[in-house]
């Protein structure tokens, strides 16, 4: 009888959180294929996906989501491992310092894009640097449409800036866990820094790199309030355009096909590094 | 020889500190940029070139921002948004947690997975229908909706994370405290809860931030009882640029609190590899 209630318990225990989950999250997944894939008449159809395809922004959304991702992950990554290897030498300070690297961890897409707009509007900071500089005489117009490779660039810098932190922490963490053995191994053998990093740590921290490539991929497919404060919609994206469908031409079935269009990409961007770099989620483990 | 290795420890101490400052400045430097723009007059905003320091320090533009029509509501929405997240996920989630920390059952490893994966799921995908659903059961634009998905965004971290805090209370204390005499649920509540309360409270800020920076749903969820940020994104296009500053150095205060708050658990957040 005891048995049995203590074998009922870790279920029990995880009823609340699986029963929100299925209603929140899994119903939700359905009807949002239901809403894309479903005639008003209750058929399968493609009507909305082929609308969605022959929208005027649907390739550059596609080739911008494609790009930004291209440009802000292998940044980040690298970002963030300078950043943890920096603090992992766990230098007099590296408390703060990590602090001070991980602020971004809690601010959204949208504040640092208007922190960012601070900085690359025309009258805004970095222009007036320049201007003092003697680099600049009149303002440059970093979010014109007319110069839309600057206007690339100020979205990778703003999001690169803000979500270089998550990265950092995975990694961080994925360090933590390598034994010190292995680093003084590599002393003995008389490996200097720059080698050590390459053939012994990095190795080490594939699990850790990664989850944080899969982690994030899979937002960078859902960038879109820092992309709307920047550029407006001189550079359409994915997840803007499933916003906009909804919000402002009251269409939930295209907006939808977006939102399903997007988590394809997401599902298969995970297929991709799960086999690509060929370590199991069991193995890369980040719970 | 021992002068050119002292030499040498001190110039790679000048690099380490070195990239670590150019590094801190990368991050600091435009949350200092934006609190100026946040800080000056609303002509400031206009001003070329712009002074690089705090001269003319001023309230105004966020005086205007907090006293603009719908400001003050959303913030409240927003904190009030934050707060039922909170309890639902944390009332939800850390029993699963604990349960995920402390059994061995069938299936665990399939649970363990799909919470996984339930983080990954794009937030459109979720808002969209649940939108659709929403305006049917008298949710949509209601605060209670937005706190049922920001839950439902929660849930898997507060479910991993409480896991990650209840595997560090050890468990021979809890069997201690129930050879003296207690019963399972008077173990927990006196010997795990005390333990596991710092980590559960780093759980809770954290499920404030995420619910305080969500836009997509908040926006897409609501239409007057706006959160600040769906409130800020909604307005972009017909808001001045002092507006959109003090609008973002808004958002932002609460980061810089609640990381520091929560600065010893921050490596659990997104979760390491853990052992």
């Amino acid at each position: 009888m005891r048995t049995k209630l203590e074998s009922a318990l870790p279920y029990s225990l995880l009823a609340p959180t699986l029963i929100f989950v299925t209603l929140l999250i899994v119903v939700p997944i359905f009807q949002a294929f239901l809403l894309a894939f479903q005639a008003p008449d209750g058929s399968f159809t493609l009507e909305y996906f082929q609308k969605m395809a022959n929208d005027t922004s649907f390739r550059d959304s596609l080739k911008f989501t494609f790009l930004l991702l291209l440009f802000i992950v292998p940044a980040q990554a690298v970002l963030a491992l300078v950043m943890a290897l920096l603090i992992h030498t766990r230098f007099r300070g590296h408390t703060i310092f990590l602090y001070i690297f991980a602020i971004p961890l809690g601010i959204s897409d949208l504040a640092a894009g208007i922190a960012w707009l601070s900085i690359f509007t025309e009258r805004g900071y970095l222009n007036s640097i320049l201007s003092q500089l003697g680099i600049l005489e009149t303002p440059f117009l970093f979010l014109s449409y007319q110069n839309l490779p600057a206007v690339f660039g100020t979205i990778v810098v703003a999001e690169s800036w803000r979500a270089t932190a998550i990265v950092m922490t995975i990694l961080l963490a994925g360090l933590q866990v390598i034994p010190r053995d292995y680093f003084e191994a590599a002393d003995v053998f008389g490996a200097n820094t720059l080698k050590r990093t390459l053939y012994v740590v990095l190795p080490l921290l594939r699990p850790s790199l990664q989850a944080a490539l899969i982690i994030r991929t899979i937002f960078a497919f859902q960038t879109f309030s820092v992309v709307l404060v920047l550029a407006g919609r001189v550079i359409p994206v994915l997840a803007g355009e499933s916003y906009t469908w909804y919000v402002t031409n009251r269409n939930p079935n295209i907006a939808a096909a977006y939102a399903v269009l997007v988590l394809i990409f997401t599902v298969a961007a995970t297929w991709f590094y799960l086999k690509f770099l060929q370590t199991s989620t069991a193995e890369a483990g980040y719970d | 020889m021992r002068s050119s290795h002292s030499r040498r420890y001190i110039s790679s101490r000048v690099l380490l500190y070195g990239s670590a400052i150019v590094l801190a400045l990368w991050t600091l430097v435009p949350l200092y940029l934006v609190a100026l723009a946040a800080f000056s007059t609303k002509q400031a905003t206009f001003q070329w070139p712009k002074p690089l320091l705090p001269t003319d320090f001023s309230t105004e533009t966020m005086e205007f921002f907090v006293n603009t029509r719908g400001v003050l509501g959303s913030v409240g929405n927003s904190v009030i948004v934050a707060l039922l997240t909170i309890v639902a996920s944390l009332v939800i989630g850390a029993p699963g947690g604990y349960a995920l920390a402390r059994f061995r059952f069938r299936g665990k490893d399939t649970v363990s997975l799909g919470l996984l994966i339930s983080k990954m799921f794009p937030t459109a995908i979720l808002s969209i229908p649940l939108a659709v659903a929403f305006i049917q059961l008298d949710l949509y634009d209601t605060i209670w909706g937005v706190a049922l998905i920001h839950t439902a965004m929660a849930l898997p971290f507060v479910v991993i994370i409480t896991s990650g805090i209840f595997v560090g209370v050890p468990r021979d204390l809890e069997e201690a405290a129930q050879t003296l005499g207690c019963n399972r649920v008077q173990a927990f509540l006196r010997v795990v809860m005390p333990l596991a309360l710092p980590g559960l409270a780093a759980a809770a800020i954290f499920t404030f931030v995420i619910s305080w920076n969500e836009v997509f749903a908040a926006t897409i969820l609501t239409l007057r009882n706006r959160t600040l940020p769906a409130q800020v994104l909604s307005s972009l296009n017909d808001s001045p640029l002092y507006y959109r500053y003090a609008g973002g150095f808004f958002m932002i205060v609460p980061a810089l609190i609640f990381i520091f708050l929560i600065r010893k658990y921050l490596l659990n957040l997104w979760g390491g590899v853990s052992k």
